[in-house]
């Protein structure tokens, strides 16, 4: 049973089936184990950024094509949301069309860009999503009207989702079981199911062409796999995971502007989780955003207090000093990668005995 | 009529690269169920030939009808499709999948089921049944589970042979589907060409440069040099020709000598 869910696709390491148990465990439970507004947002953060970087390892990992657009698809599928909400008010039914039709206007931008360029080279593909990404994040912002330009998007969603709503009068584990834990456990729920689906889909025939196609395209053509309709294929599929992804996002936050949905630094965010937790292995996905995620929500607090404990030693409280937190993450990367070309997946699944 | 025509046929195939003609105005017509040992000297065009039969180079002149019917439009995939699939020269695999898994995705191809988004690979257990046949028959059994750029070279050649025989088209070509292979590995390769020949359907084109076996297994020689056909015949007709036996048997005994 939970192998036929798990695709028959085991984690196959002990190691890190404990490790996927614990985030899985920890994300289930973590209004009740992590209480605190600042635990949760970060619990659904991880939620959203699993199903986002394990939709961009289904294409970087699996069928070997880089793209620079994947912000560009959470980013839609957060303004269809967003924009639905927003002009037609708090109701489910606009949460569910904007949710669709982000979806839907990713998968035919994931086509055009997909049959327009994957004909060609593969670094081709990759300048392509590159420029349409960036014709797409000045177009949001000049379009204020509509999008809110900079500022972004403010809205209301359905009140049963908002802390204003209360589910019970009594608390459970002293927490209040409020709107907001609603809206966690959907977003929790979301990213479970669509981590499934994903993982159905690179276990299945159409996956493991894929991999075939990333490893030689030339031979799968000779044996009758049309190439391009598999790539364009990957392509459309993880536009359309990321744009619900963003939807996830954007129901999560009440808010959606370009900061937290098209930014470069998200997309560079993105290549730096799918290649500490494994590329071509969706549990890197969900080590690689829960690390990275973790990491960059405490890193800067825990170099407060080392900075503290060594403000005696003079050049060590300065390199650890809190607002030097992005260069230990720099550093933590290339360890990681030093030390684990494979990604964390690649290293524990070959360490096993 | 599909009958009236050969299976498959050349007809002024040309391919130029700048000013070199690689292949010159062959036309050549192959008949179902026969072998054709295709001969020639390094850089004669004979891997260029098969690269413009199976799609992977565009003519420059010329056609290729399968059955009667012009192909020379269609791509590598389509072409496959119709039934005319290719061994590869240089080794050309999935470096990082298992041996068993390359075999099964040339089975998954055959069987049109690449588009399957939903269903689980490994519960197709006819096309990994199909895998493991095939494997046993190239004596590859016992590697099945190792990865393919671990394979020793000898093996990866076997293996390119397999998944030609896994997906079993009309027109089987091989290009020296032997190079390279130790001597006690060759025989295993030859046995599988000669039943593959056995059965009535399959046409088959090899480039080889073993005299002895070109012999045992061919029906038919033709010979390329500088890109163009200069003898076409039984075997021991072109092999007695004069100009085969001085340009390609040279001085070395006309039973065991190697072309070029
Ligand atoms: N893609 C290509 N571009 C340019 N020249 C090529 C190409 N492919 C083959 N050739 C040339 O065509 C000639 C025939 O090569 P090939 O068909 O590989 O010979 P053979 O298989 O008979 O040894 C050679 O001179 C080779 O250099
Ligand atoms: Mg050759």
């Amino acid at each position: 049973m939970l192998t036929r869910l798990l695709s028959g696709d085991t984690p196959r390491s002990g190691l890190l089936t404990a490790l996927l148990l614990i985030v899985l465990i920890s994300l289930a439970f973590a209004p009740f184990l992590f209480p605190g507004t600042k635990s949760l947002e970060t619990a659904a953060r991880i939620c959203i950024f699993i199903v986002l970087v394990a939709s961009y390892d289904l294409l970087l990992g699996y069928a070997g094509i880089v793209s620079f657009a994947h912000t560009m698809f959470f980013g839609i599928g957060a303004y269809g949301t967003a924009l639905a909400l927003s002009t037609t008010g708090p109701s489910y039914g606009a949460l569910v069309w904007g949710t669709a039709a982000g979806a839907g206007v990713a998968a035919l931008f994931a086509l055009a860009i997909g049959l327009f360029s994957l004909r060609v080279k593969a670094i081709f593909f990759a300048m392509v999503t590159l420029a349409v990404a960036s014709a797409f994040a000045v177009l949001v912002s000049q379009m204020s009207w509509l999008t809110g330009g900079e500022d972004g998007l403010n809205y209301k969603i359905p009140r049963e989702l908002t802390p204003a709503f209360k589910l019970i009068k009594a608390k459970v584990f002293d927490v209040s079981i409020n709107g907001k834990i609603l809206a966690y456990y959907l977003v929790f729920f979301a990213a479970v199911i669509l981590f499934l689906v994903m993982l159905r889909i690179v276990n299945s025939p159409f996956g493991r062409t894929l991999k075939a196609v990333r490893d030689n395209a030339f031979r799968a053509e000779a044996i009758g796999y049309r190439v391009v309709w598999y790539r364009t294929t990957a392509t459309v599929l993880s536009a359309v995971m990321a744009a619900l992804a963003g939807s996830l996002l954007a129901i999560w936050l009440r808010y959606t502007g370009p900061a937290t949905t098209l930014s470069m630094e998200i997309m560079i965010d993105i290549l730096l989780m799918v290649v500490i937790g494994g590329m071509g292995t969706l549990y890197g996905a969900v080590l690689g955003a829960t690390l990275f995620i973790l990491a960059q929500t405490y890193l800067h607090y825990l170099m407060g207090v080392a900075a503290e404990a060594t403000s005696a030693v003079p050049v060590v409280s300065t390199l650890v000093a809190p607002e030097r937190w992005l260069l230990w993450l720099g550093v933590l990367f290339i360890l990681s990668v030093y030390f684990f070309p494979t990604g964390i997946v690649g290293r524990l699944r070959a360490g096993r005995a | 009529m599909a009958k009236e025509h050969p299976i498959l046929e050349t007809r002024d195939l040309t391919i130029r690269f700048g000013g070199h003609v690689a292949v010159d105005h062959v036309s050549c017509a192959f008949e179902r169920g026969t072998l054709t040992a295709i001969v020639g000297p390094n850089g004669a065009g004979k891997t260029t030939y098969f690269n413009l039969i199976s799609g992977q180079l565009s003519a420059t002149a010329g056609s290729v009808l399968l059955n009667g019917e012009a192909i020379t439009r269609l791509s590598v995939p389509e072409r496959t499709d119709r039934g005319i699939g290719r061994a590869f020269q240089l080794t050309n695999l999935f470096p990082t999948l298992s041996v068993r898994e390359n075999v099964r995705l040339v089975a998954q191809a055959k069987a049109r089921k690449g588009f399957d988004l939903f269903s689980v690979a490994e519960s197709h257990v006819e096309l990994l049944e199909r895998a493991d046949h095939v494997l046993a028959e190239v004596r590859l059994s016992d590697q099945a589970d190792q990865t393919v750029s671990a394979l020793p070279h000898g093996d990866q050649r076997k293996l390119e042979v397999a998944l030609l025989i896994a997906l079993g088209p009309q027109v089987l070509m091989f290009d020296e589907p032997t190079a390279g292979m130790s001597v006690d590995e060759v025989p295993v390769i030859l046995e599988l060409i000669k039943k593959l020949k056995s059965d009535m359907d399959r046409t088959i084109l090899l480039v080889e440069h073993k005299m002895d076996v070109i012999r045992t297994l061919a029906d038919r020689i033709i010979i390329l040099h500088n890109g163009a056909l200069v003898a076409d015949g039984e075997p021991s007709e072109v092999i007695a020709l004069p100009i085969v036996q001085e340009a390609y048997l040279g001085k070395a005994p006309a039973s065991s000598g190697e072309v070029a």
